[in-house]
C-alpha cells in the first residue's frame, strides 16, 4: 500500500481550485484573441479574452458564477488516504471562501453558505495512483445538459442528431464557444459522467479510437454551422471541440449524454 | 471594433425605439440585479399590492449575482446570467413598468411579446465576461433581500458597459 496525506491532498487541491476560478483555460482565451469570424463575434470573442486578461492580472473570478466544485477522483486500489473525503470537501470550503455562494437546497432554496458540498465522482482502478481533477461547472451551461436513451437502431445517426439537437436548443444559454462533452454507453449515469470527463480533455485532442474521433470531426461541423457563434451573436464558432467518451453499453441500450461547457472551463488535474 | 451607441439608463421611449436588433450598445446609468429569488419576491410582492423596494417605473434590471467585492473594489465579478430563467415572471414586471433587461440567452416567446408591445428592451451582456463588468460598475448599494446574499437586489451605476440589442 501507498500511504498519501490528506493534508497534502488537501494544500494542493486549495491552490488548484483558487488558480482555476481565476485563470480558465489558456488554450479556450488564445482562440478567442485571436478569433476571425463575423464582426459581432469577433468584437464578443475579444471582449472575453480582454476579461480573462483582466481575471488573471487582478487576481479575481473570470466569472462570477464560480459554479458547483466537481471532483474526478482516479483511486488507486493500492492507495491509503485517511481522511481523503474529507481533504476535498475542506479544500471545497477553503478555495470557495471568497467565492459567491452557489449552492443551496433544491427544494428550499436555502444557501450551504460554504459552497459545499462538491460533487464527488470516484472511479475505483487498478495501481497505486491517485489523480484528482477539478471542474468548476456553473448553471448557465449544466442547465442545458440533456439525456438521451436512445435503442441501438438509432445508431449513429441518432447519436447525431441528438447532439445537434442540444447545442441547438442550448447552446444560446450556455455562453458559448462552447466545448460539448458526449458521454455514451453504459448505463444512464455512466453516460452523464463520461459526458463530463469529456470536458477535461485538452483543447484539440481527439478521442484516440479513430471511428470516434471522426465522429468529433464531423459533429464539430455540424454544430458550427449552427450560427450560434460567440455569445450567441452567430458566425462559425459555437464549439471550440465536441469531445465524446464511450463505454460498452447493453446489447438493448443506447445512452447518449450532451454536457455543454462555457468557454470559461475551469478545470486542472493534480496527481498524487 | 464594430461602432458602439452609447445608452443612458433610465432610456426614453425615443431612444429604445431607435435601436435595431444587433447594434452593440454601452450602457451608462443605473440598474438594479434580480435574479431567481428577487423576481419571484418581485412578483409575490406585486400580486399582492405590497410596496416594491424601488420604483420598477422606467427601470432597468440586471441579470446578475455578483461575487462578494474583494477588499478595495466596488463589487466582485458580475456577469450577466441566463434570462430565460426569468422568464415566468417578466411579462408581470414589463406591465408595471420596467423597461430595460439586461442578461444572457434566448426569451420565451411570451416575453418577447410583451417587451415590443410596451416599448422595453431586452439587451444581452457577454455571458461569462464577470471580471470585464466588475470593472465597468462605479457604484453599488444594497436595496432589498439582504438574506438572498448574492441574489439580493443591488443599485448599481455602470459606465462603459458593452451590451447588444437584442429584443425591441
Amino acid at each position: 500500500m501507498k500511504t498519501i496525506s490528506a493534508a497534502i491532498v488537501r494544500s494542493r487541491l486549495v491552490e488548484l481550485i483558487t488558480d482555476c476560478l481565476i485563470k480558465p483555460d489558456k488554450a479556450v482565451t488564445e482562440v478567442l484573441r485571436n478569433l476571425s469570424d463575423a464582426p459581432a463575434a469577433t468584437v464578443a470573442a475579444k471582449l472575453i479574452a480582454q476579461n480573462n486578461d483582466i481575471a488573471a492580472s487582478e487576481r479575481i473570478y473570470a466569472c462570477q458564477d464560480t459554479g458547483q466544485a466537481v471532483f474526478f477522483v482516479k483511486l488507486g486500489d493500492e492507495i491509503s488516504c485517511k481522511g481523503l473525503h474529507n481533504a476535498i470537501v475542506e479544500a471545497t470550503r477553503e478555495a470557495y471562501a471568497a467565492a459567491r455562494k452557489s449552492v443551496a437546497d433544491p427544494l428550499t432554496r436555502e444557501n450551504t453558505h460554504d459552497n459545499t458540498p462538491p460533487i464527488i465522482e470516484t472511479e475505483l482502478v487498478s495501481g497505486d495512483a491517485l489523480e484528482i481533477s477539478f471542474l468548476a461547472k456553473g448553471a448557465g451551461s449544466e442547465n442545458m445538459t440533456k439525456l438521451y436513451m436512445l435503442t441501438p437502431a438509432d445508431g449513429k445517426a441518432g447519436i447525431i442528431r441528438s447532439v445537434v439537437e442540444a447545442v441547438e436548443n442550448g447552446g444560446r444559454n450556455a455562453c458559448p464557444p462552447l466545448v460539448v462533452g458526449v458521454g455514451i454507453g453504459g448505463v444512464s449515469e455512466t453516460a452523464c459522467r463520461l459526458s463530463k470527463l469529456a470536458l477535461l480533455r485538452p483543447l484539440g485532442e481527439r478521442n484516440a479510437r479513430a471511428d470516434v474521433a471522426e465522429l468529433e470531426r464531423e459533429l464539430l461541423e455540424k454544430v458550427n454551422a449552427l450560427n450560434i457563434g460567440v455569445a450567441a451573436l452567430g458566425g462559425k464558432t459555437t464549439a471550440l471541440a465536441v469531445n465524446m467518451e464511450v463505454a460498452p453499453t447493453h446489447i438493448g441500450m443506447l445512452p447518449v449524454a450532451v454536457n455543454l461547457q462555457c468557454h470559461s472551463l475551469r478545470h486542472g488535474t493534480v496527481k498524487f | 471594433m464594430e461602432d458602439f451607441i452609447r445608452l443612458d439608463i433610465p432610456a426614453k421611449a425615443a431612444d429604445i425605439r431607435k435601436l435595431k436588433v444587433g447594434t452593440f450598445v454601452k450602457v451608462y446609468g443605473t440598474v438594479y440585479t434580480a435574479r431567481d429569488q428577487a423576481h419571484k419576491r418581485l412578483a409575490e410582492a406585486i400580486r399582492s399590492g405590497a410596496p416594491l423596494p424601488f420604483d420598477l417605473n422606467g427601470a432597468a434590471i440586471y441579470y446578475c449575482g455578483p461575487t462578494p467585492a474583494p477588499k478595495g473594489k466596488v463589487i466582485g465579478s458580475c456577469g450577466p446570467t441566463t434570462s430565460g430563467r426569468m422568464d415566468a415572471y417578466t411579462p408581470l414586471l414589463i406591465e408595471n413598468g420596467l423597461s430595460v433587461m439586461i442578461g444572457k440567452g434566448v426569451r420565451s416567446a411570451e416575453v418577447e411579446t410583451s417587451i415590443k408591445a410596451h416599448g422595453a428592451l431586452y439587451l444581452t451582456a457577454i455571458g461569462g465576461a464577470a471580471a470585464l463588468y466588475s470593472s465597468k460598475v462605479k457604484t453599488c448599494e444594497l436595496v432589498a433581500y439582504p438574506d438572498l446574499g448574492c441574489e439580493a437586489v443591488y443599485r448599481l451605476t455602470v459606465e462603459d458597459f458593452p451590451a447588444v440589442v437584442s429584443i425591441v
